[in-house]
């Protein structure tokens, strides 16, 4: 149980360290790094292979946006399972709603609460 | 000048980024994001009725949360300068692109400004996201219905 607190920050960090070698090595933007990131969650997920390393790492593996394409396939997988092809389409946004619909509605909030003051 | 002088004089200049530093910094960076993000789904495994893998929604609801305080107040910015990709990669730098974004664009108008700005950063990771996952689902999908592999 505790192990995870050590594997979660040292997975995590990892991904991100990819993440700094795409920025540094590969010269490419944030955008095109985070997509690049976001595919190879999806096509891992693909393979069936990151529910293991979410056993493994816990939050250093979900917090990473690679999670984020992991849970689009996954959702849309488990939904294709039940209704074959159209559940490809509709099962999409099953799993990962939390991730958008919180940044949805804590960017409006913040809207309104804050003011642009060139510091964000 | 040539093109390849050019490049070579501009590589020379232009000062070199210190990688092993930076890649130090976005590992430090994004391994304590992840650590907190770990503590937190532990209070929801713990008070609520959450599994290891059905924690990460709540978990993830709330490091964007913590981003949009860190983004509102100015934090967000300094740790990004300091952390580089270590702050991008988490889901709390998915959060800052679209708080910001919504933020920076509030002056031209609740519906115009923030509602058709909101994704203008992060939109781009969940295009690319939706359209990879589809690709993905629907090659598996077609393998299983063929008998080549299994769910």
């Amino acid at each position: 149980m505790s192990t995870i607190y050590i594997t979660a920050f040292i997975v995590g960090g990892l991904i991100c360290v990819i993440g700094q070698l795409l920025f540094d090595v590969a010269k490419l933007t944030p955008a095109h790094t985070l997509c690049i990131l976001v595919v190879t969650g999806s096509i891992l997920d693909g393979f069936g292979l990151y529910e293991p390393l979410i056993d493994f790492a816990g939050a250093g593996v979900t917090i990473p946006i690679t999670s984020f394409g992991n849970a689009l396939t996954h959702g849309a997988l488990a939904e294709a399972e039940k209704h074959g092809f159209i559940g490809v389409l509709t099962g999409m946004f099953e799993v990962t709603s939390s991730g958008i619909s919180a940044a949805i509605l804590f960017g409006f909030i913040a809207s309104l609460l804050f003011k642009a003051k060139g510091n964000i | 000048m040539d093109k390849k002088k050019y490049g070579a004089l501009e590589q020379k200049i232009s000062p070199k980024t210190p990688l092993l530093k930076n890649c130090l910094k976005a590992f430090v960076t994004g391994g304590v994001i992840c650590l907190i993000a770990q503590i937190i789904s532990l209070f929801y495994m713990t008070y609520f009725d959450f599994t290891e893998r059905t924690a990460s929604n709540p978990t993830i609801a709330t490091m964007i949360f913590i981003s949009m305080l860190l983004t509102g107040f100015g934090f967000y910015k300094k740790i990004g300068q300091f952390g580089g990709a270590g702050s991008a990669v988490p889901i709390t730098g998915f959060g800052n692109a679209v708080i910001s974004a919504a933020i920076e664009h509030k002056t031209e108008g609740y519906v115009l400004g923030v509602g058709g700005n909101i994704f203008k950063l992060a939109g781009s990771v969940i295009v690319f996201g939706v359209f990879s996952a589809f690709v993905v689902a629907l090659v598996k999908t077609i393998l299983v219905k063929l008998g080549v592999v299994g769910w």
